[in-house]
């Protein structure tokens, strides 16, 4: 089966100033659906540039990227945001939603980008909403929620769209253990149903609730492993 | 992206900051309502002025002593204002030389001082013949114009305006007193309708005579300073202008056109001089305006760059939502837009208020005839241009957000 997404040789680099600095060098990976990756690293070691590329936010300096088999590293800004659009949600670290709007309006927000109807952006938005148990708070401002609900309207948002996967960056970082729990649980979730995800963390606990981790080190894939015996998140009320 | 969500984000990006969006849209509205102002002003004035020059009707020619002046400075056409003579006034009349003519009116004007018993008055003494009347649609308040025969006989008899009979006469009729001009007694016969203040001749403030009884004894002159000639119909006026000029030629004894000591003005030629005038002076007061609109656009521009930069966050959220760059360029574009547009319709409310104010003032403590007009040019003008100045100051800090790269946005602090 052809990989969702794959990479040949990819390579970042930095120019500052004539002074170059290497991000990402050699990158060989590739992601089949279905699968939940974790990207880890320490702090520089090139994760967050990683998933920037993949998640079609950056280009590559160098090397191939290819994405449901195409080759898409040269495509246009409009190109890639329509490739976001329609196959890729994200979920942030900073959460990023936007402040002046509700709960129903942030999670809609990428169907307007699709041209699609308020009515029915509405009625979808609604259901992925009430996934991620949110129902009584969607017409909140999100500046009135707490930080485990506003990662969880993100993961509404990212779904909004049926995308092809989630890339999740630090999902779990400003957030207590509880709330990070039941966001990763969350994630869990969405990968048993079938979503594909990769999730960007340095928590060796976070990383350990996926299925593979891919060590980044210095720009380089150092290690590529399966994780036989995924940790499963204890989460409650899940709806089914 | 919908054309409609476009435009309520935009509407919902300007209303975060409602003050700073109220302040912003002011330097429009006040260009704009200036522009409006001076342009529903302009028409108003012009529409006054051009009242006055319809009085005369359009087969009236004007025949004016000296050359026409090239401009301000130009002072030969004065040095020859004593050409238009009784014999020219007298040959005028004749269908022999002049067939297509139907009236001719003199006017012998200047300013002289009026007495009655201790009461004194300077006024703007006209003489002229019974036709004036007609020629200038004069209405009587009481007593009556002078007629022909007044003319002929030299009778010493004046018609009064409103102005100076509450002057020289406060509550005592006039009609039939006598009041002084240069030591000579004169009989008033007729005071007019008080009107409304043109801009040519202020009847209200005029004594009026026959002018043969005016020209020598009290004004002094042996010349007309205005002859009028009315042609039967206005398709005769240019052949009529042809004759009138080929006699004067011919009485002054001038071959060459370009020495005539005598011009003429049809109410067309006027009223051109009129609109020239009005329109120069509205394109000049709203140019100046029109700095004010720069610089209101230039406080949109200054606004715009200052709400991208503090929603560079936004708009990498945006972006890696999936929105385009022209969704960006739109969004920004469009709030510039809807903060001009906003700016151009509440301009325009206010210039008609503004103008309202104005022409009621000039009506009340002005006492001129001034009529309210709004502007319908002024009003086009005033929304192509705010719209416009949206387009031209919105679209550079628009393209400045649409060309933001998504991650560095996002990581923007």
């Amino acid at each position: 089966m052809e990989a969702l997404i794959r990479t040949e040789k990819l390579e970042k680099v930095y120019m500052n100033e004539d002074v170059s600095t290497t991000a990402l060098e050699n990158i060989a990976l590739s992601i089949k659906e279905g699968e939940f990756v974790a990207i880890v690293g320490p702090s520089g070691s090139g994760k967050s540039t990683l998933m920037q590329i993949l998640g079609c936010l950056d280009r590559p300096t160098g090397g191939k990227y290819f994405f449901e088999g195409k080759e898409i590293h040269n495509y246009t800004d409009d190109e890639f945001a329509r490739i976001r659009n329609e196959k890729i949600g994200f979920v942030f670290q900073a959460f990023n939603l936007l402040p002046r709007l509700t709960v129903l309006e942030n999670v809609a927000l990428p169907l307007m980008y699709r041209g699609i109807p308020p009515r029915e952006r509405m009625k979808k938005a609604k259901e992925m909403i009430d996934l991620v148990e949110l129902s009584d708070r969607s017409n909140y401002q999100t500046s009135r929620l707490s930080g485990g609900q506003k990662q969880r309207v993100a993961i509404a948002r990212a779904l909004v769209n049926d995308p092809k996967i989630i890339f999740a960056d630090e999902p779990t970082g400003n957030l207590d253990s509880k709330s990070g729990g039941i966001v990763l649980g969350f994630l869990q979730e969405l990968n048993d149903r079938g979503h594909t995800i990769v999730i960007v963390t340095h928590e060796s606990y976070v990383a350990e609730a996926s299925d593979r981790i891919v060590h980044i080190i210095d720009g380089k894939i150092d290690k590529d492993e399966k994780v036989l015996h995924r940790r499963i998140v204890a989460r409650e009320g899940f709806k089914k | 992206m919908r054309f409609r969500d476009s435009i309520i984000t935009a509407k919902k990006g300007i209303s975060v900051h409602k003050n700073r969006s109220a302040l912003t849209v002011l330097g429009i509205v006040i260009g704009i309502a200036s522009i409006m102002t001076i342009m529903s002003m302009g028409q108003s004035a012009e529409g006054l002025v051009m009242g006055e020059i319809q009085r005369f009707g359009p087969s009236n020619i004007f025949l004016l002593p000296g050359r026409q002046p090239t401009g301000p400075s130009d002072s030969a056409g004065t040095l020859l204002n004593d050409s238009l003579k009784q014999k020219d006034f007298e040959d005028l009349q004749k269908k022999s030389n002049v067939p297509g003519v139907k009236n001719v009116i003199p006017y012998a004007f200047g300013y002289v001082t009026a007495s009655y018993d201790s009461e004194i008055y300077d006024a703007m003494v006209i003489g002229s013949t019974e036709i004036m009347k007609k020629n200038f649609d004069l209405s009587i308040a009481r007593g009556s114009f002078f007629g022909k025969t007044d003319v002929d006989e030299k009778e010493k008899v004046v018609v009064i305006g409103d102005k100076v009979r509450e002057d020289l006469f406060g509550n005592v009729d006039p009609i039939g007193e006598k009041i002084q001009l240069k030591n000579q007694k004169f009989r008033v016969i007729g005071v007019l309708e008080p009107e409304g203040q043109g801009s040519f001749i202020d009847f209200n403030k005029a004594v009026l005579a026959p002018y043969t009884t005016i020209q020598e004894n009290v004004l002094g002159i042996r010349y007309f300073n205005r002859i009028v000639v009315e042609a039967e119909s206005i398709e005769k006026v240019p052949e009529v202008i042809r004759d009138v000029k080929s006699l004067l030629r011919n009485n002054h004894n001038i071959d060459d056109p370009e020495k005539d000591d005598f011009f003429i003005q049809t109410q067309e030629s006027i009223v051109n001089q009129v609109k020239t005038i009005t329109g120069i002076l509205t394109v000049l007061l709203s140019s100046v305006a029109a700095i004010s609109l720069v610089v209101g656009g230039v406080g949109i521009m200054n606004i715009m760059l200052v709400s991208v930069t503090e929603r560079t966050k936004e708009i990498g959220l945006r972006k890696a939502l999936g929105a385009s760059n022209s969704d960006i360029l739109a969004q920004f574009l469009y709030e510039a837009l809807l903060l001009t547009g906003l700016g151009g319709i509440i301009g325009v409310a206010l210039g008609a208020v503004l103008t309202f104010i104005l022409s009621y003032a000039a009506r009340t403590f002005g006492g001129l005839n001034f009529p309210f007009s709004f502007s319908i040019n002024g009003l086009m003008l005033g929304i192509v241009v705010s719209v416009s100045i949206g387009v031209v100051f919105g679209i550079f800090p628009a393209r400045k957000a649409s060309k933001k790269s998504p991650i560095e946005s996002l990581h923007y602090e």
